[in-house]
């Protein structure tokens, strides 16, 4: 079977009918793996004990005749950050090299529930923390559209595994654009939902209020039954909000003639590449020509959005990882005298730069004598983000941006300069921030041939329209 | 320069880090350099501005309802046992770089 182009209905109807057994399915993507990953890197362990089982079991169900779930037989592929029980689980980090979870992060179960066959586990940026995937402990990504340049991150293996056919579908995680970003620089689809739309039970903690799981697919279609599967409250997650989970299959193919699409001028000015720039232009056009409304909106404080962002999310991680102490779970350092030494040097050795940056850079931020000016400040700020979106949408139905300035960089481009590394998140953090939805999607490539990435923000719990934008799009295009 | 050596030191103190001389070196120019550039948020007057912490409490929530009534949904009964089991003891502690099989072993808290 043809891997290429291969899709969630395409790989569920071939088991379903006969043509595969899910298990051989799994077992040419495991061989693909072992053939293309060595020069890519997107994969840091295989499941093959756990996938093998899920798709024998599918292959039963097949045999008797039964009508199979909505992912039956599908190979994913499950980002680093995200526990999955008896698989180890290092969310890119040193500090958890050896931790095999005792349990299953609910999205990861619930695609199991639908059938989906888990193949193992995506690098990422250590703990999330990286816009390049540079910052994994293990190893890096390359790009598989070039393999000189980044694949994005921190979402990095769970893109470039989706664009180099080494699996038909992944999950991310997305704190300031570690979804869509990287879907962007590797040609690919990526959705971070609403914040409280799925469950982040399991999903080891970066920045609590800021991180989302999601989807990373080829096409919009399968991020909709990715995400009709993983959304809905959990009990488990206490911030998992009660509001119905539409078909979003059905909202799909709604008609988009009449939707007013907002376009900000704050998301189009200095510092975007001018080839970026025309793509999107090219693709509001698309959309004017499919009947849209485009309307101009501003959102004024966007310029504010990296600063307040990298104090919300730093201060957030710096609370959320003094759990990693070398007690409980994962690296402990040998030979310390004292318990205050053990944890000391625990995390010296266990955490990488940009890990311990951060870390640092939210406890200076907490700290007495400064908590004000820059803790209480960026919440304000992040109020005033999020009403910059509620005005913009009494106005539109959804707005268009680029999802990043240029398209994928080299690899060592930025290793050396954080600042021009965290500027590289520019129109994505303020999705985080709000907590709206939004989507990347491919809208053409650069003369190098390299792909680039278009962002749909949409309301508050209202993935259905960005999909239905989304999918009219790409159908068009 | 805002952050100094010092401050550095404080800081990584309290985040119980140690850095080596050559990271607290490198992490006093980063910092500044971000910091710097964060420093752009003083601009912005946001004196009639309420803090923002999370989405959670604004969006997909009743906003008739005030305070631990909007989420009702989220609490359920005191129950003996959880949601589900609590985690075996023997999983619990297989992860702990070292126990004694009761409990996890740590060096020693109290100094002398």
């Amino acid at each position: 079977m043809d891997l290429k182009l291969l899709t969630i209905d395409a790989a569920r109807s071939a088991v379903q009918d006969g043509k595969i057994t899910a298990s051989a399915l799994t077992e040419s993507f495991y061989a693909k793996i072992e053939k293309d990953d060595p020069q890519i890197g997107s994969y840091l362990a295989l499941s093959k004990e756990r996938g093998f089982a899920k798709a024998a079991a599918i292959d039963d169900m097949a045999k008797s005749g039964k009508v199979l779930p909505p992912l039956a037989g599908v190979p994913v592929g499950i980002k680093d950050v995200m526990v999955t029980r008896g698989v180890r689980t290092t969310a890119g980090s040193k500090i958890l090299g050896n931790y095999i979870p005792p349990y299953d992060c609910t999205a990861v179960a619930r695609l199991e529930s639908a059938g989906a066959v888990v193949l193992g586990k995506m690098n990422c940026d250590e703990f999330a923390m990286g816009s390049s995937n540079e910052n994994s402990a293990w190893k890096p990504v390359h790009n598989p559209r070039d393999l000189s340049r980044v694949p994005g991150g921190s979402s990095g293996g769970s893109a470039a595994a989706v664009a180099a056919d080494l699996a038909v579908a992944t999950l991310g995680s997305d704190t300031g654009g570690s979804i869509r970003q990287p879907a962007s620089f590797c040609g690919v689809v990526g959705l971070k939902p609403t914040y409280g739309r799925v469950s982040r039970y399991g999903l080891i903690a970066f920045a609590s209020s800021l991180d989302h799981i999601g989807p990373l697919t080829k096409t919009v279609k399968d991020t909709a039954i990715v995400l009709r599967t993983i959304a809905g409250r959990d009990p488990m997650d206490s911030t998992s909000a009660e509001v119905p989970v539409p078909d979003y299959l059905a909202e799909l193919e709604k008609p988009i003639r009449g939707m007013k699409v907002g376009v900000a001028r704050e998301y189009m000015g200095e510092g975007l590449d001018p080839e970026v720039r025309s793509a999107v232009e090219d693709a509001v056009q698309s959309l004017a020509e499919l009947g849209c409304e485009i309307v101009k909106v501003s959102l004024p404080h966007t310029e504010y959005a990296i600063p307040a962002y990298y104090i919300v999310a730093t201060a957030e991680a710096s609370s959320n990882l003094a759990r990693f102490d070398g007690v409980r779970y994962g690296y402990r350092a040998e030979n310390a005298r004292t318990l205050s030494e053990m944890y000391r040097r625990t995390r010296d050795l266990g955490f990488g730069t940009e890990v311990k940056r951060r870390i640092m850079l939210g406890t200076y931020a907490l700290s007495a004598g400064y908590y004000d000016a820059y803790y209480l400040k960026a919440q304000k700020v992040r109020t005033l983000l999020t009403r910059d979106f509620d005005n913009a949408f009494k106005q539109v139905d959804a707005i268009v941006a680029p999802t990043s300035p240029t398209a994928a960089f080299k690899l060592g481009d930025k290793t050396d300069d954080p600042l021009a590394m965290y500027l590289a998140d520019i129109y994505t953090v303020t999705a985080n921030l709000a907590g709206i939805p939004g989507i990347s999607i491919p809208c053409g490539q650069t003369k190098e041939k390299l792909p680039i990435g278009m962002q749909i923000f949409g309301k508050h719990f209202d993935e259905a329209t960005i999909l239905r934008l989304a999918h009219a799009y790409e159908q068009a295009a | 320069m805002k952050v100094t050596d010092k401050d550095v030191s404080y800081v990584a103190d309290l985040s119980n880090l140690e850095l080596s001389a050559e990271e607290r070196e490198r992490m006093v120019r980063d910092l500044n350099s971000i910091l710097g550039h964060i420093d752009a948020l003083e601009k912005l007057d946001t004196s009639n501005v309420q803090p923002m912490a999370q989405v959670s409490d604004r969006y997909g929530v009743d906003q008739s309802k005030q305070g631990s009534e909007r989420f009702a949904y989220a609490s359920r009964e005191d129950i003996l046992e959880g949601l589900r089991k609590s985690l075996p003891h023997e999983e619990a502690l297989a992860n702990a770089p070292d126990s004694d099989g009761i409990f996890f072993r740590v060096p020693k808290v109290i100094e002398r």
